[in-house]
């Protein structure tokens, strides 16, 4: 399943966080949103799952505007982690992956054989199923992120909408996270700080500076020092990676402003 | 924007995931189910209906249990009756029954309510009456005490009085803390503390106003709670809106679970949390202001009950709605059996003694197992 904004504008406060934004991403594929801070990354995906309406422009699904879904609906056909993931009860792991069902279930009804089976299987796809009855908030930050990760996954979904989903994780988790994310098979739109991570980890790249898409395309393609000198203000030069052969950035001094 | 063939992408395998299975060896082939809690729910049933009998029985005339079972026989079946035992029939009956029934549904009511609460504005403090409803009760409640208005419904001026203050409180905490990013939880419970001291302020001034002593008195008697008014007449009502309070939160748990996770998140679980909440708002406060017309504001109960629940059974809401009414209730007929028994013929107001009983209990439990108090 597809994902597709077409001219997507959002306007709060008088002030306009993106302008026309155009994206694809195809189904299957991993697509990165990079930029710096405030460029609009997480205005964009709160856009995608909903948590924002545009003020123009369309949020297509499958073909279908996502605002004239059914949040039900559109729960079915996409998952996301967000960035307000804090949890203030006491949960467990088993009690939070479920939660991914129940944009499947009615308002009644217990937890069937079919639905404990699906979450045990996000747990081990996770590398997690051996946490299935700690507690959520004693979890460390690697942990959580992988359970929140089978949450999303035991919902079934087509597309998975990620916001940083490495913040404050050491570099064995990120990789892992990244892995897992790649591995799932679905349609991915994650916005991502690390330019290196996101280069070895998506198909493609956009990268956004002040709410606009400044470039796009593989991260061959984007990852440029110019795009980088110009984008993030820092001189950068690109090298291959040794074994991938992804572009990936060594930085210089920030650029003067 | 044709996106290249992943297939012949080299990143695909560069990153390995965690193997699973080998560094996996709690893994097993389906979710661990967790205890029903169908027994507990049985067991706090039996023990309410035993409780019952037994704040029927006791009291300042004691009534044998077989006597009472016999009355209340007589009384549900229209049975036979000698003249001798009309004194007791009355206690038990007229005085004792709709008392205890009542102590079932403001603690259930209450336990039900306060859950909600702490899920509306994602805060583990909250209580019933974080919406300010208590002390928007408690204006109206004095405002016929010390002053005489509803004078025209009776006997009934001070419940009306107290569930219009409630409503009316609640209206304006909701209008107050209305935002174009819909209801906020801060915003609530701060717009809910804020016109609670403004409410308790007027209250006070009300009764450092009045012209006799007894105005401070039913008053003070009045934020504290007491199930002494309970009557046939009130407790149907009652009755119902707790009934109905539970009912549409045991049917919303699932999704109360999700707006746990956040706004954002319960929206990607596919429910929408503005209008949650404001549904949650209208339940709270329609059944808050129902229990404090008919008993005050019965504090701690709403606060504790959660917890003492999520302690047993976890934090999952479909368990914990299940289990806090049963236990609120049949806590709330002890705690008011001790209430009109310690200092007879004196009878303590219903907070003192929820607070006497839940605080040792709380720290106990709370001590005894690693239970996290939300997030932080």
């Amino acid at each position: 399943m597809d994902v597709e904004l077409t001219d997507v504008t959002v306007t709060a406060a008088g002030r306009r966080l993106i302008s026309d934004l155009r994206l694809r991403v195809p189904s299957g594929a991993v697509v990165g949103l990079v930029g710096p801070n405030g460029s609009g990354k997480s205005t964009t995906l709160r856009c995608v799952y909903r948590a924002l309406r545009p003020s123009a422009g369309r949020v297509l699904l499958g073909g279908d505007d996502v605002f004239a879904l059914s949040l039900r609906d559109s729960a079915r056909r996409l998952a996301a982690l967000t960035q307000d993931s804090h949890v203030e009860f006491d949960f467990t792991v088993a009690e939070v992956v479920t939660m991914g069902r129940s944009p499947h279930k009615g308002l009644v009804g217990p937890d069937t054989d079919q639905d404990r089976e699906i979450c045990a299987e996000a747990l081990r796809r996770v590398g997690a199923a051996h946490l299935a009855a700690r507690s959520f908030l004693t979890l460390s930050g690697g942990e959580r992120q992988r359970v929140l990760i089978a949450r999303a996954l035991a919902q079934r979904p087509a597309v998975l909408v990620l916001d940083e989903p490495t913040n404050h994780l050491d570099i064995r988790h990120q990789l892992e996270v990244l892995a897992l994310v790649r591995q799932a098979g679905l349609t991915v739109l994650a916005a991502l700080h690390d330019l290196n991570l996101a280069a070895a980890a998506c198909d493609r790249l956009y990268v956004l500076a002040e709410g606009r898409v400044v470039a796009s395309g593989t991260p061959e393609e984007v990852l440029t020092p110019e795009v980088v000198a110009e984008v993030f203000g820092v001189r950068a030069h690109v090298v291959a990676h040794p074994t991938s052969g992804a572009p990936q950035l060594i930085f210089d001094a920030p650029l003067p402003r | 924007m044709a996106s290249p063939p992943l297939a012949s992408s080299p990143r695909r395998e560069e990153l390995t995931p965690p193997e699973p299975g080998a560094s996996d060896p709690g893994a097993s082939a389906s979710l661990p189910r967790r205890r029903s809690v169908l027994p507990l729910v049985l067991a706090l049933a039996v023990l309410t209906l035993g409780s019952v009998v037994c704040g029927v029985a006791f009291g300042a005339v004691q009534v044998p249990f077989s006597d009472v079972l016999r009355l209340l026989r007589a009384a549900f079946t229209g049975g036979f009756i000698e003249p001798a035992d009309l004194p007791r029939y009355q206690i038990v009956w007229q005085i004792r029954l709709p008392r205890v029934l009542l102590a079932v549904v403001v603690g259930a009511g209450l336990s039900a309510v306060g859950v909600a609460s702490q899920a509306l504005v994602r805060n583990a403090l909250a209580d019933p009456f974080v919406l300010g409803v208590s002390s928007g009760a408690a204006v109206g409640a004095t405002a016929v005490i010390t002053m005489g208005v509803f004078a025209s419904f009776g006997i009934h001026a001070v419940s009306v009085a107290a569930f219009l203050g409630a409503l009316l409180a609640t209206a304006v905490v909701y209008l107050a803390a209305r935002s174009p990013r819909g209801l906020t939880p801060l915003r609530l419970v701060l717009t809910g503390t804020a016109m609670a001291y403004g409410f308790t302020a007027i209250s006070t001034v009300l009764v450092f106003f009045a012209a006799h002593g007894e105005a401070a008195r039913s008053a003070m008697f009045w934020s504290f709670g007491s199930l002494g008014g309970a009557t046939w007449e009130s407790l149907p009502v009652a009755a119902a809106v707790v009934a109905l309070g539970v009912g549409y939160l045991l049917a919303s748990a699932r999704r109360l679970n999700a707006l746990a996770m956040g706004d954002e998140t319960a929206a990607t679980l596919g429910v929408d949390a503005t209008r949650m909440r404001r549904e949650l708002f209208v339940v709270s406060a329609a059944v808050t202001g129902v229990l404090v017309a008919v008993s005050g504001a019965v504090g701690f109960v709403g606060l504790m009950m959660p917890h003492l629940t999520r302690m047993l059974v976890g934090a999952d809401h479909r368990r914990v709605l299940a289990v806090a009414p049963l236990l609120g209730g049949c806590l709330l007929i002890w705690v008011d059996l001790v209430a009109r028994t310690l200092v007879p013929p004196e009878e303590l107001p219903l907070g003192v003694l929820t607070a006497a009983f839940g605080v040792p209990l709380f720290l106990v439990l709370m001590r005894r197992r690693g239970y996290v108090f939300g997030g932080r």
